[in-house]
C-alpha cells in the first residue's frame, strides 16, 4: 500500500478500533481512530485522511448522521467512505448508499476483505 | 353459552380423520380469538367443554394438542359449523369462497349469486381457490404477529448488534494472531487479553440472547415477554383473587405458586406488584360495599364513583376484578404508562388488543393520558377485525410526583370498556360513535387522520 495513504476509523469498540489499527498499520496505512460520533468531524477536520471508516452505530451521533454531515461539507463531497453495520439488509444497504456511502460491508467481516476494500477506495 | 348464528370459519383444522389437529400454533390462537369475539369466559367455555380452565389456557397459548373429540366439542361451543372445521366440506369451501370474494381488487367483480353453480361445475377450481385464501388468512395472521415483534423488540435488536459485535472483534483478532507470522511479544499478549475480555462479553451476550429466546415460543404463540406472562396468568384466574378479598394477612408469593404461565423471574416480578396493587385496592373498596352498588347503578363506573366516594381508577381496576358471577357481560380494561405503553390489558368481548407495541392513538385512553384528572366518556367502533362492535369506554389518567416538587411526573392511565350493550348508562347513546383499531399495523382504516405507519393489511 502506498505509505502516504491515512484512514480514520471512527468505531466506539475499542478492540476492533485496535484490532484494525494493527492491520492497516501494517498494509502501510496511517491509522486515526476516534469513537465519538458527535466530535467525529472535528476529527476529520484535524487528520483529513484519504478514506473514511464509518462505523453506524456510535455514541454521540450515528453514523449515518456524520455521513450526511460529510457529505453536506463540500471539501469532504468526494472523500471515500467505508460505512460498517452489524445490520446487512438490504434496506440498510440502501440506505447507506443513498445517503452518500462510497462502499457498505457487515460485521462481521475478514481482514483480508477489509484491506481489500480500503485500497480499492484509496485507488491503490 | 347463548347462541349466536353469525358463524366464522376457523381456518383449517382437521377433524376429519381422527387426527390430532395440525397447525398446532394455530388452533389454540383461534379458539382463544373466537371465544374472546364471542365475549365467553375462559372459564365457562372450559367448564362447558369439560376441561379444567388451566388446560383451556395451555390450549388457548399452543401448549397443548388438542385431540379430535375436544376440537369438535369447542367448534361446537365457540358455534362454529362443523363443516367449517373439515378440510374440504362444502360449508367451509362457500365460507372461504365468500371471504376470497370480499377481498377483491377494486373493479373485479366476483359472481357472488353463482357461487353454488361455480362449485357444482368446478370443484376442483373452487377448492384451489378457497385453499388459497385460506393459506393468505393464515399468512396473514403470521406477518402480523412476526412485523409486530421485529418491529417492536428492540431488545432483540440491541442484543443481537451486541453478538455481531464482539464476534467482528473476535475474528479480525484472531486473523491477526493466527496469519501474522512476525507479531511482536507485547502485541500478541494484548490480542489474546482482548479475546479474553470479548470471550466474556459474548459468553454474557449470548446468555441473555439465549434466556430471552427461550421465553419466546414459536411466533404465533405467545408468552414472548413477562407481560404476555402475567397476562395468560391473569387470564386463566378469570382476573379474580378469592384469597385476597378476605381481610387479613396472605402471603402473595404464596397466591402465585403453581402459576404455570409465570415462567420468569420478571413475570413473577409483575406479577407480584399486580397483587400488590389488588390487595390495596380491595382494602380501599371492598366487595361488600362495591356489589351492592353494582346491583344499584350497574357498569357506570361515573355513577359507582359518585356514589361509593372512590376514585375513578379504583372504581375501574374493581370492576374488572370481580368474581365472574358479577362480572358486567364484556367488560375489559387496560393500563398504560406516561409513555402510552399498555401496562394492563383485560381484552373486552369483541375489543381487538393489540400484541405488542403501542395501540390505536384514537383510544380515548391516550386522550386521558394528556389530560390527568378529567374524566374521559366516548362511544368508540371497532375497525378492522370483529368491525362494528361497539362500546362505552371511561378514561382517566392520574399524574403523581412521587420524587417531589423536583422529582419527576409519573403518570398511569386506565380505560374501562364496556360492551354497549352492558353499558348502565342510557345516557352515552346520544354520543357520535369515534372509528377506533387495535394499532395502525393491523388497522385496515386507509384514511385514518392520526395513522402512525402504514398498515401491513393494505
Amino acid at each position: 500500500m502506498d505509505m502516504n495513504a491515512r484512514v480514520l476509523l471512527i468505531e466506539d469498540e475499542a478492540n476492533i478500533a485496535e484490532a484494525m489499527r494493527f492491520i492497516l498499520t501494517r498494509d502501510g496505512w496511517a491509522v486515526d481512530t476516534h469513537g465519538d460520533g458527535a466530535t467525529a468531524m472535528k476529527k476529520l477536520r484535524e487528520t483529513r485522511p484519504d478514506v473514511l471508516v464509518l462505523d453506524v452505530m456510535l455514541p454521540g451521533k450515528s453514523g449515518y448522521e456524520v455521513l450526511d454531515d460529510v457529505r453536506a461539507d463540500h471539501e469532504f463531497a468526494a472523500l471515500p467512505v467505508l460505512v460498517l453495520t452489524a445490520r446487512g439488509q438490504e434496506a440498510e444497504r440502501h440506505s447507506a448508499l443513498a445517503r452518500g456511502a462510497s462502499l457498505f460491508m457487515t460485521k462481521p467481516f475478514s481482514n483480508a476483505e477489509m484491506l481489500e476494500n480500503l485500497r480499492q477506495l484509496a485507488g491503490a | 353459552l347463548k347462541k349466536r348464528r353469525n358463524v366464522v370459519n376457523l381456518g383449517p383444522i382437521n377433524l376429519a380423520e381422527g387426527k390430532p389437529m395440525a397447525r398446532l400454533a394455530l388452533i389454540g390462537t383461534r379458539v382463544r380469538d373466537r371465544r374472546l369475539l364471542l365475549g365467553i369466559k375462559q372459564s365457562d367455555l372450559a367448564r362447558d367443554a369439560g376441561i379444567s380452565p388451566a388446560y383451556l389456557n395451555l390450549i388457548e397459548h399452543n401448549r397443548r394438542r388438542i385431540g379430535p373429540d375436544l376440537g369438535a366439542k369447542l367448534a361446537g361451543l365457540l358455534e362454529v359449523e362443523p363443516a367449517a372445521l373439515t378440510e374440504g366440506a362444502e360449508g367451509a369451501l362457500f365460507d372461504m369462497l365468500r371471504e376470497a370474494s370480499a377481498g377483491v381488487e377494486p373493479g373485479i367483480a366476483p359472481e357472488i349469486d353463482l357461487i353454488e353453480e361455480f362449485v357444482g361445475r368446478y370443484p376442483g377450481w373452487a377448492g384451489l381457490l378457497a385453499a388459497r385464501q385460506r393459506q393468505i388468512v393464515q399468512l396473514s395472521r403470521s406477518i402480523e404477529g412476526l412485523s409486530e415483534r421485529m418491529a417492536q423488540d428492540p431488545f432483540l435488536a440491541t442484543a443481537l448488534h451486541e453478538v455481531l459485535t464482539v464476534i467482528t472483534s473476535v475474528r479480525s483478532t484472531s486473523a491477526i494472531l493466527t496469519e501474522t507470522e512476525d507479531i511482536e511479544p507485547e502485541w500478541q499478549m494484548r490480542f489474546l487479553r482482548n479475546i479474553h475480555d470479548d470471550s466474556l462479553r459474548l459468553t454474557t451476550a449470548s446468555a441473555g440472547l439465549a434466556a430471552y429466546l427461550d421465553q419466546t415460543r414459536a411466533p404465533e404463540t405467545g408468552l414472548a415477554s413477562p407481560q404476555e406472562e402475567v397476562e395468560a396468568w391473569l387470564e386463566a384466574e378469570d382476573y379474580h383473587f378469592a384469597g385476597l378479598e378476605r381481610s387479613g394477612a396472605v402471603n402473595l408469593e404464596g397466591v402465585l405458586q403453581g402459576a404455570a404461565d409465570l415462567v420468569s423471574a420478571a413475570g413473577r416480578e409483575l406479577a407480584l406488584d399486580h397483587l400488590r396493587t389488588y390487595q390495596g385496592d380491595v382494602q380501599a373498596l371492598p366487595l361488600a360495599a362495591l356489589l351492592p352498588a353494582l346491583g344499584a347503578y350497574g357498569a357506570n363506573p361515573v355513577a359507582l364513583a359518585k356514589a361509593l366516594g372512590r376514585p375513578m381508577p379504583l372504581i375501574f381496576r374493581r370492576l374488572a376484578s370481580l368474581p365472574p358471577d358479577h362480572l358486567p357481560a364484556g367488560l375489559g380494561l387496560v393500563g398504560c404508562d406516561g409513555a402510552g405503553t399498555l401496562t394492563f390489558r383485560r381484552a373486552a368481548a369483541g375489543f381487538l388488543l393489540p400484541r405488542f407495541g403501542a395501540a390505536c392513538s384514537l383510544w380515548p385512553l391516550y386522550e386521558a393520558l394528556v389530560m390527568p384528572g378529567t374524566p374521559i366518556r366516548r362511544i368508540i367502533e371497532t375497525v378492522g377485525r370483529g368491525a362494528g362492535a361497539r362500546f362505552a369506554v371511561y378514561a382517566w389518567c392520574d399524574r403523581d410526583y412521587p420524587g417531589g416538587f423536583d422529582g419527576p411526573a409519573v403518570s398511569r392511565a386506565w380505560m374501562l370498556i364496556v360492551p354497549l350493550a352492558s353499558a348502565g348508562d342510557d345516557s352515552l347513546r346520544a354520543l357520535e360513535p369515534r372509528l377506533v383499531g387495535a394499532s395502525c399495523r393491523i388497522c385496515p382504516k386507509a384514511d385514518c387522520v392520526a395513522r402512525r405507519e402504514p398498515s401491513i393489511l393494505t
